[in-house]
């Protein structure tokens, strides 16, 4: 329990260990600890940030979705009533031809009617010419009566 | 202690309290600033170099990354280190904090040498000295430098010196040495003296009881420690002799166990009363 030189000699290596940690002890881990807190932030912000944007993709999902419901109900409704419109048109075609193939064979009908009337017509005509000649045996000059024939072809 | 004669138990523990000097004897003179003790110094050194190698091996290895176990292990202690100067000087830490941070490992490790058994080291050093030729009963090997008040007040020496760079970097000399006239009572020219002698006693005071502190229980540890090698010592074959020898072991495990504690504590004892004192000399009154 002497006092002597030793107490000097442990105050300079103190110093000196002090010094020799702040120089090459304290910043380097002081450095490493700053670094990886700054990540270790980082890591949680970027998780927040995904979390953020993983429920706002669902948000997204979630809309997109009802609206293609909704189209989708849209195009249903639009193509049973594009599909009722077809078919009342079909109808309605339908009929149109229907109506007009019944006029055209009326039309063809009268017409053929008609003609026959006119080739009865022509026939009655030259029947009856025949018929009066040979009623009246004689000869009958068909250009001279021309015109009586015709008018009796007309009153037929 | 390859002596002809088994020491008794006096000779045995004054053998063991006496250092290795530059004397080569034991010193007399209370005071004497031509003499070194050699032990102190190379194990003090030693643990010192053990220490920072220790710590720089975990600087170079430093990676933000997953630390492993020993680069966390050495990254808690520093946490705990930069957190307790945090809290406790305001300003520039750049050098106090490793400083505490030395201050902690290093004398743990000093203190820890005395868990080793107390007459390992020692007897392998009377040893060497009786291979060199030399008298082994006069190879003085003493292995806790923080048991020798040299060593324990050269550090809070550096720390007074610390504290009054400090106190002048901060304040300024002439901001200190109006602190040191007028305070802790007043600046009233007749409480001049009072203030510096108050400041003196403050000085003198802190720096004492702090290498005082450590050198006091690290020795009486080393002391108990030795009492107990005694016990163990009685070994003569009778049967009291035995209990003894059960009651070092007995002893011996308890009070090794409660050294863990007193070792540690000790060394962050110390490491706190220096941020402490550093803290104080970057306030002004």
């Amino acid at each position: 329990m002497n006092l002597n030189a030793t107490l000097f000699a442990q105050l300079v290596v103190f110093l000196i260990l002090a010094w020799f940690t702040m120089k090459f002890v304290w910043p380097p881990i002081m450095k490493a600890l700053d670094e990886r807190a700054s990540k270790i932030a980082d890591g949680l912000a970027a998780a927040d940030k995904a979390k953020a944007d993983l429920a706002h993709a669902e948000k997204k999902a979630g809309d997109e979705l009802r609206k293609a419901r909704e189209s989708a109900a849209e195009f249903r409704s639009g193509a049973e009533r594009q599909v009722a419109q077809l078919i009342e048109d079909a109808r309605a075609e339908g009929a149109r031809i229907v109506n007009a193939a019944r006029e055209a064979a009326e039309a063809e009908a009268g017409a053929a009617s008609q003609r026959a009337k006119e080739a009865l017509r022509e026939h009655v005509a030259v029947l009856a010419v025949a018929g009066a000649e040979r009623i009246l045996r004689k000869e009958i000059n068909a250009q001279a009566h021309a015109e009586l024939l015709t008018q009796l072809k007309l009153e037929l | 202690m390859a002596a002809e004669h088994a020491p008794n138990a006096s000779e045995y523990i004054v053998h063991h309290l006496t250092h290795l000097n530059s004397l080569g004897h034991k010193q007399t003179a209370l005071v004497d600033w031509t003499v070194f003790h050699l032990d102190s110094l190379f194990w003090s050194i030693s643990l010192g170099l053990l220490a920072v190698l220790i710590l720089s091996r975990a600087a170079a290895r430093a990676t933000s990354g997953v630390p492993g176990r020993f680069q966390a292990a050495v990254e808690i202690l520093i946490e705990m280190v930069e957190s307790q100067s945090k809290s406790i000087v305001h300003g520039d830490r750049s050098f106090i904090a490793p400083l505490a941070l030395t201050v902690f490992v290093w004398i743990f490790f000093m203190n820890a040498m005395d868990l080793l058994p107390v007459d390992l080291l020692p007897n392998i050093w009377a040893w060497m000295f009786g291979v060199a030729g030399h008298d082994s009963s006069h190879a003085y090997m003493r292995v806790v430098p923080t048991a020798d008040l040299n060593a324990t007040l050269g550090m809070s020496l550096g720390v007074l010196l610390l504290c009054i760079y400090y106190s002048i970097k901060i304040k300024g000399l002439g901001g200190w040495i109006h602190e040191l006239f007028t305070a802790p009572f007043g600046a009233h020219p007749i409480l001049w003296p009072i203030n510096f002698a108050m400041q003196m006693i403050e000085f003198v005071a802190k720096t004492v009881s702090h290498g005082m502190r450590l050198f006091g229980n690290m020795y009486a540890g080393e002391l108990i420690f030795m009492l107990i090698a005694l016990m163990g010592a009685a070994w003569a074959g009778t049967f009291g002799s035995g209990l003894l020898w059960l009651g070092g072991v007995f002893a011996g495990t308890i009070w090794a166990i409660f050294h863990i504690l007193i070792i540690t504590l000790q060394a962050f004892i110390f490491m706190m009363l220096t941020l402490v004192y550093i803290g104080q000399a970057h306030e002004t009154h």
